[in-house]
């Protein structure tokens, strides 16, 4: 499993208030929840996003609520994967669960910089930044979360069994 | 090697004699929970993945307590997708508005938490319950509706941090300016999949309400569950509350810690976090100027009868000051009630304060108190991120019932212990 596109770039602590903030959790439809994604913290976002881009950020990303609206915001918006030093663990977990592939990777996370056109591949780990012509391993995926990813998500790895 | 308070509950909850951190298990659950804001993704995802039973009707708690009683259209069509599917399930824990209350202040309230249960919910601050010696820790809504399904989650077993609390509070100092003055010395991030520990000799000093509230913001040290050990205090709070049987967990001598911090409660002052984030901590005397705008005493974190009163206490006989807003929300019905009976609603009133029926409200910028670009509120809640209580450019200040009702008085960021002399 690979993906390929344009990297934006946040920093440390990037709590799910500023990935979907409250005021729209009145809703649970995919594409409204992505027209507020990352609005508190970049409220142009929405409008430079492109398919299959990717989000590269520091320590901590998707901390705070357990709003699983945050990942599917995120995921509905078109972006590819996110890649970050660490992730808040119910963001990681709810990520995974609704197939919105992430990564850890400190050098990644040094290094790449907005705008740069980087490709991932899930299964080694290895990123790949074509602007750069650099490369950085990342931790690849535990077997069971393959698994998961590989069936479309939990629920879908718990009918299949 | 020994295992912690949370390792022997998952593995007891997994069927398992020993478990190790970073372990991947599959655990028994004794609680699913959801509230008006999740439950309606878990609904969806449980319908869409085609399930047509849930594991147990008396094991699903849902709550509506965000956006209720409903802030709009959107918000009651939430509510009524939850209804219609507690109902059609025979969910025996529903709570509407009426009986609703804030979920982390109900659920230990009507006794559907006990020590040593292992517990989910799509709430991040559902770690709440670690106060009773619970493994319990939040979640999001696609775990949510595995759980209903199947009465199991997977975990990877955490390793853990130990709090050796020692020593008494002082005066107007509680539960929040312990666990405030933690995030600030560890970080949001000090505890990153983590099991935060709470023991010591100083453990029979602190309340269940102060357990409660600490072991809430466990969450906002980016730690998977917060937990106390079970003392007389734990078990008279339960006492008239739990019937069915538990199990109470205490660690191994030889458990592995990879910190330990010695806290003593007599050296804790006020603490107040700053914008934007709950490890921006200062002591009181730090503060300096901050006027303010809107003062919040309430939610998951603070809205419990202790935290009512202290405030009551502080704001009996005096009138807040007329450029602030003061919103004092209870926590659930039952505190609600005892708040009118012990005079409390008076003192708020005549203060200049409104008391409003339990919701989550302001905390997250859902409705009952929102703040305009540029205002600054003084909150008993647990998050300061940006755009959290309204306008991105508002600002939330994070502090103790004690300063917040001070701080009401005062117009400005101020100490109860010099409000009060």
């Amino acid at each position: 499993m690979k993906t390929q596109g344009f990297v934006h770039k946040f920093g440390d602590n990037v709590d799910t208030d500023v990935i979907i903030p409250a005021r729209y959790l009145n809703t649970a439809d995919h594409k409204e929840l992505a027209s507020h994604c990352m609005e508190d913290i970049d409220k142009d976002f929405i409008k430079k996003v492109k398919p299959n881009d990717i989000i590269v950020a520091n320590y901590n990303f998707g901390c705070g609520s357990s709003r699983e609206h945050a990942p599917i915001a995120i995921k509905a918006a078109g972006i590819s994967c996110v890649i970050a030093k660490t992730f808040a663990r119910i963001f990681y977990r709810n990520a995974i669960n609704i197939g919105l592939s992430i990564l850890e990777c400190d050098e990644a996370a040094d290094n790449i910089q907005a705008g740069d056109e980087i490709t991932v591949d899930f299964d080694t780990g290895i990123i790949t930044n074509i602007t750069k012509q650099e490369t950085y391993q990342a931790e690849p995926f535990p077997e069971f979360i393959k698994q998961m990813i590989h069936s479309n998500g939990l629920l879908n790895s718990l009918k299949n069994k | 090697m020994g295992m912690t308070m949370t390792q022997k509950i998952l593995a007891a909850h997994a069927g398992l004699n020993t478990v190790k951190a970073g372990q991947l298990i599959k655990a028994k659950l004794d609680l699913v929970l959801g509230n008006d804001i999740t439950s309606p993704v878990a609904i969806n995802e449980f319908e869409k993945a085609g399930f047509d039973q849930i594991f147990h009707k008396d094991k699903i708690a849902l709550v509506m307590d965000h956006f209720t009683p409903n802030k709009d259209i959107k918000a009651a069509t939430q509510c009524k997708q939850c209804r219609t599917f507690a109902q059609s399930f025979e969910i025996s824990n529903y709570f509407d508005v009426g009986d609703m209350g804030i979920e982390h202040a109900l659920l230990p309230e009507k006794g559907l938490v006990a020590p040593g249960e292992c517990i989910i919910g799509a709430d991040s601050h559902t770690c709440t319950y670690g106060a009773l010696g619970a493994f319990s820790t939040g979640v999001g809504s696609t775990d949510m509706a595995a759980g209903m399904a199947t009465g199991e989650a997977w975990f990877k077993v955490p390793s853990a941090i130990k709090f050796n609390l020692t020593g008494k509070l002082n005066q107007w100092i509680s539960g929040k300016d312990v666990i405030l003055h933690i995030i600030g010395m560890i970080g949001v991030d000090g505890a990153l999949y983590k099991s935060m520990e709470f023991t010591g000799t100083g453990l029979k000093n602190l309340s269940m309400d102060d357990r409660l509230c600490m072991a809430n913001m466990a969450i906002e040290a980016g730690a998977k569950n917060g937990i106390f050990e079970v003392d007389e205090v734990t078990l008279s709070y339960i006492k008239d509350r739990v019937s069915r049987e538990y199990t109470i967990y205490t660690a191994d001598t030889d458990a592995e810690y990879e910190a330990v911090y010695e806290i003593d409660l007599s050296t804790i002052q006020s603490t107040i976090a700053f914008p934007h984030l709950p490890e921006n901590t200062k002591t009181i005397d730090e503060v300096g100027e901050v006027v303010i705008d809107q003062v919040v005493i309430g939610s998951c974190t603070n809205g419990r009868l202790e935290d009512l009163a202290t405030a009551a206490e502080i704001l009996k006989g005096k009138k807040i000051a007329k450029h602030v807003r003061a919103i004092i929300i209870p926590g659930t019905q039952a505190i609600y009630k005892e708040a009118m009976k012990l005079g409390y609603a008076e003192i708020f009133i005549d203060a200049g304060c409104v008391f409003s029926t339990p919701t989550c409200g302001p905390c997250l910028g859902g409705h009952m108190g929102i703040l305009a670009k540029g205002e600054r509120a003084v909150s008993t809640t647990n998050r300061n991120f940006v755009g959290r209580m309204g306008h991105v450019e508002s600002e939330v200040y994070l502090a103790s019932p004690a300063v917040a009702a001070a701080s009401a008085i005062a117009g400005k960021i101020a100490d109860p212990a010099i409000i009060t002399k």
